[in-house]
């Protein structure tokens, strides 16, 4: 077996040499392994400079939006099955938190193994019969379970019917410490969102996280890989569902209060209005493309009732410079080094 | 010792149409078994028969006497069998490496849990995943980059990509579906030698093919299919003075007769 020592890995480097000005210096930006740092350390400087009740209470509700958007990352980035009514296990998350805190008068975190087996079993009980179809047909029965889900919380007596449950107790106190406080409440929810992005990002990166994205780009080879592309299918959905329902119990108990009105149609579409415009698959694009769903309408509040004209506007603007996403996958990696590619050569060159 | 495969009268019917009619051969270890014939023969057919695709409605697959006719593609894979399909079915938006990986989904070695907290399980099985990738690509004479998405690459390059990723499934048979197809003659010929150093690995190798040149070179046996029909199994100069597959590539002297055993259908 002879290797040739000629194109491997030289190329690469011409080819970054010669991209110059202000795009490399763009990119060199986005691709920076600490970028990710630097938005966490963005996040929680911001309670010094805006410390306003109401900016707190945006800036909690956009952290939540970006743990919603991640665990859709995960289904439809990810693996590629089109869920239109995400939004139903952030109902699941946020009823199930809801119900157990107020009947037992627990505070919310205590909630959390009853959210996530229920999650869990929601994403069992929609995903097993929907994930045997394909694209739209999958699309339109998760339109469909979505809103059951809400007409279900809607009408049973447990969910409080339309007007949902208030009075939720905090989150937790812990001596003097009540993390129901907005300051507090804002620094833990943006430090349990970032631990969910690094875990989905991760999980991107990992066998797992292959299996879903060879599913996604064509199912029949993937199986014909040893991958059971049913089964991880259905995984994708549970880790989109589990992180739907962390989602969930922070919003419970930022909100202290839901109802059905929370969880119509058109937060499944901003969910995945951020997905899509963020770059599908890539969990940095996900993030910033959910903090602008979810923070642009508040900046565009000037335009008063033009706001969301314009918010349709600049989405219809991206989507059609951008149709890939603001910032979609890279798709490359790091080539063979010189040493390394010796190395196998000299090990291929004993075992003969 | 049985044999690593076993086709016994293979059949599949696709509405009154019957695609294979009747296939049966064998593949032992380290041994290269070609099966040829005219378009529409049945051979890719056949191959997705055995390969779960498609479910026979009659015969067995059996794989080192186990039988595994009929069950889901995945665990006739988990079982030990690899294959490439006749048109690339690549991950276009992955890079070399990653398409390679794919072969080596069965190798487990780490769980969800390792991914999360990146523990020392999971970086050792990530590394290993690198350097095995490497390894076959090596092994099948890539040469190009490989941390690329596969769609920047040539033809005769994913060709390559597609036998490293099968091979990279250490599957006791391989199958591959038309592996000479649009290469070029020296192409063609690392190709031969390629197959037979995936022979000496231990390999039973099935092949379907066109090129009969190739064919005729490569294989110790060949298997000759026609309207879904086994017409010849043999050594390559058995086939080759085999009247029936004279015919069958030729057409008959006299134009005139009809062929009973074909029909109208």
């Amino acid at each position: 077996m002879t290797i040739d020592n000629s194109t491997e890995s030289i190329h690469t480097v011409e080819a970054e040499a010669k991209k110059r000005g202000f795009g490399a210096w763009l990119s060199s930006i986005f691709e920076n392994k600490y970028i990710g740092l630097v938005a966490l350390g963005i996040a929680l400087l911001m309670p010094f400079l805006i410390a306003t009740p109401y900016a707190l209470n945006i800036m909690t509700t956009a952290a939540i939006f970006v743990v919603l958007a991640a665990g859709l990352n995960i289904v439809v980035g990810y693996c590629g099955l089109l869920d239109l009514g995400y939004i139903a296990f952030l109902a699941v998350g946020a009823y199930t938190a809801g119900i157990i805190s107020k009947a037992f008068q627990l505070p919310v975190l205590f909630t959390l193994p009853a959210v996530v087996i229920m999650c869990i079993l929601a994403g069992l009980i929609i995903g097993a019969p929907t994930l045997r179809l394909r694209s739209d047909y999958l699309a339109i029965v998760t339109l469909g379970f979505g809103e059951i889900t809400r007409i279900t919380a809607n009408n049973l007596t447990i969910t409080g019917g339309p007007s949902g449950i208030f009075g939720i107790p905090g989150f937790l106190v812990i001596g003097d410490i009540d993390f129901q406080n907005p300051v507090i409440f804002y620094y833990l929810t943006v430090i349990i969102v970032a631990g969910l992005v690094l875990a989905a990002a991760r999980l991107g990166r990992s066998r797992l996280g292959r299996a879903w994205k060879f599913v996604k780009e064509d199912e029949d080879a993937a199986e014909a890989m040893g991958i059971h592309t049913y089964k991880v299918k259905l995984l994708a959905y549970i880790f989109g569902a589990v992180w739907g329902g962390f989602g969930g119990m922070l919003f419970a108990s930022h909100l202290t209060a839901i109802s059905p009105m929370s969880f119509v149609f058109l937060q499944s579409a901003l969910v995945l209005m951020a997905v899509v415009l963020g770059g599908m698959g890539n969990m940095k694009g996900v993030v910033l493309g959910a903090l602008a769903i979810s923070l642009l309408p508040e900046f565009l509040r000037d335009f008063s009732s033009y706001r969301y004209l314009l918010f349709g506007i600049l989405l219809v603007v991206v989507m059609v410079f951008r149709p890939q996403g603001f910032w979609p996958p890279k798709g490359a990696e790091a080539e063979r080094t010189k040493a390394q590619r010796e190395l196998a050569a000299m090990a291929n060159g004993l075992k003969k | 010792m049985s044999p690593v495969l076993e086709v016994r009268d293979l059949e599949i019917a696709f509405g009154g149409v019957k695609a294979v009619d009747g296939l049966s051969f064998t593949a032992n270890a380290k041994e290269i078994i070609a099966v040829i014939g005219p378009n529409g023969a049945g051979k890719t057919s056949a191959f997705n028969c055995i390969t779960g695709f498609y479910k026979p409605t009659g015969g067995s697959v059996l794989l080192n006497g186990a039988d595994i006719t009929g069950k889901r593609p995945a665990d006739i894979a988990h079982e030990g069998v690899s294959r490439t399909f006749q048109n690339l079915r690549l991950f276009h938006d992955m890079t070399v490496l990653d398409n390679v990986r794919a072969g080596m989904h069965l190798y487990g070695g780490q769980n969800f849990l390792d991914a999360i907290f990146h523990t020392p399980r999971f970086k050792r099985s990530e590394a290993h995943y690198t350097e095995e990738a490497h390894y076959w690509l090596d092994f099948v004479g890539y040469r190009g980059r490989r941390g690329v998405p596969i769609r920047n690459l040539s033809y005769g390059q994913q060709k390559q990509v597609e036998i490293a990723r099968a091979l990279a499934r250490k599957a006791e048979l391989l199958l591959l579906d038309e592996p000479a197809a649009g290469l070029n003659h020296s192409e063609k010929q690392s190709l031969l030698e390629l197959v037979r150093r995936i022979r000496d690995l231990g390999t039973a190798v099935v092949l379907i093919e066109h090129d009969m040149g190739l064919v005729m070179e490569v294989s110790e046996r060949i298997v000759v299919m026609n309207f879904g029909k086994e017409i010849a199994d043999g050594t390559p100069a058995e086939v080759k003075a085999n009247p029936a597959v004279i015919e069958a590539y030729l057409g008959k002297d006299d134009e005139d007769e009809e062929v009973p055993a074909h029909g109208d259908a």
